[in-house]
């Protein structure tokens, strides 16, 4: 092996140091939840106050500047969780559990309100609530993947044992996301195709592009504002109760000296 | 070769494996996934009359005729088509707003025995262009875009530098 690979390993780890990040994740959280909160009002101001009406759909279209924003969340949340599971399973660090444990729940919301708010548009567009076509249905699928995550995670009592099996549970479940953004281009589907990652310039003219895009990076920031929050709350609580267990461990068996 | 490396290896493998498997399920179920099948479809691959299946395609356009039945519903009949073919669609009842010539339309129902297409449902289908009416109309009024086609490709007009006005 080459001598370069000890301090490449090392700054890679640098960063799965829990205190190191809770001083990183410190520093950044203020920022990452201000620019959210900011970042999403001007995006949402602008798309469901200024910008133009839809040539076919008129101000229904409105409901897109939430709708697009919570999907891309949804599909990139997991795949930020089939990261984490997946240096979890190769390099065992508890750090990677920690994320992955915290972005499930977040994702599962942000996928909820893609759903509805993608119920609320069907309804007036296409002239139904609900079909079974392939977009809809994966992305049904990916909220039930992310329950599943959420409900093992949560099925263990110590969340150590926990991380294994939900880290391949949501490997596994990543083979939706591929489905989810090619179902409309493989398979004759109701909802549309792809109209804003194509190969030739986006469909979406720039004037309903720009607050969508806006929207997009403020939804971003906000997700990961929570998601810091989670993992720095998860930390200290798991802290607390090595605390409590090393003290339990004490007033028992005052020979024995906790690890 | 590492544990940390094996471990990467063996979920490279199993990731390949399960993609693998994946892709031939979906492959072999393709004719169950499709939401509609498009008339061209339907003259490649007949449907066994009195089962229910879904057409879909664009209202051709000048192809629309209303009329009101014998119990005060709206009869509405169409033809459905993919550019290349068409089928012809009767359907009873109230339509989505969108619904109009030149309109994305997936109707649900079966096949009458002439050969038309007897609906029970129909729903609006839109494309994936999004534009202010104005460009709409501006691109019409330049002859970039038919009334009752679809729009044009969004790199005619959808530019960051020079808007599509003349």
């Amino acid at each position: 092996m080459d001598g370069n690979a000890a301090p490449r390993g090392r700054s890679l780890h640098r960063f799965a140091n829990p205190g190191r990040f809770m001083r990183l994740s410190g520093a950044v959280l203020p920022w990452a939840a201000a620019l959210g909160f900011a970042v999403s009002a001007v995006g949402l101001v602008w798309g469901l106050g200024f910008a133009p009406r839809d040539w076919q759909q008129g101000d229904t279209v409105r409901i897109m500047y939430v709708h697009v924003p919570a999907a891309w969340m949804a599909m990139g949340g997991y795949l930020g969780l089939a990261i984490a599971s997946l240096m979890s399973l190769v390099w065992r660090h508890p750090l990677a559990d920690i994320a992955a444990t915290s972005i499930a729940p977040v994702g599962a919301v942000f996928t909820a309100i893609c759903l509805v708010t993608g119920s609320l548009w069907g309804k007036p567009m296409w002239g139904t609530w609900w079909v079974w076509d392939a977009r809809l249905t994966s992305v049904l699928v990916l909220f039930f993947l992310y329950l599943g995550h959420i409900a093992l995670t949560s099925a263990f009592d110590e969340p150590e044992r926990a991380a294994r099996p939900a880290a391949i549970l949501a490997l596994i479940g990543a083979v939706t996301l591929p489905i989810i953004k090619f179902s409309v281009d493989w398979w004759n589907t109701l909802h549309q195709p792809a109209s804003v990652t194509r190969f030739d310039a986006p469909a979406v003219h720039v004037d309903i592009l720009w607050p969508l895009l806006i929207a997009g990076l403020g939804f971003l920031f906000a997700f990961a504002a929570i998601v810091l929050l989670r993992m720095r709350t998860a930390i200290l609580e798991r802290r607390a109760r090595a605390l409590m267990l090393a003290r339990a461990a004490e007033t028992r068996a005052p020979e024995v000296v906790p690890a | 070769m590492s544990r940390k490396k094996r471990r990467l290896w063996i979920l490279l493998l199993c990731g390949l494996g399960l993609g693998t498997a994946t892709a031939l399920t979906l492959t072999a179920f393709e004719d169950s996934l499709v939401f509609f099948f498009s008339p061209s479809d339907l003259a490649a691959k007949p449907m066994p009359p009195d089962r229910p299946f879904r057409v879909g395609g664009l209202v051709e356009a000048g192809s629309v005729s209303r009329s009101t039945n014998a119990e005060g519903r709206m009869e509405t009949a169409f033809l459905v088509t993919d550019g290349t073919r068409s089928l012809r669609v009767t359907y009873t009842g109230i339509l989505p707003d969108l619904f109009r010539e030149g309109q994305g339309v997936v109707a649900e129902g079966r096949l009458r025995p002439d050969g038309s297409f007897a609906a029970s449902t129909v729903l609006a289908r839109h494309d994936e262009t999004y534009m202010p009416p104005e460009v709409a109309d501006a691109l019409k009024r330049a002859g970039h875009w038919q009334p009752g086609q679809p729009p044009p490709p969004a790199a005619l007009w959808n530019t960051l530098t020079a808007p599509a006005t003349n």
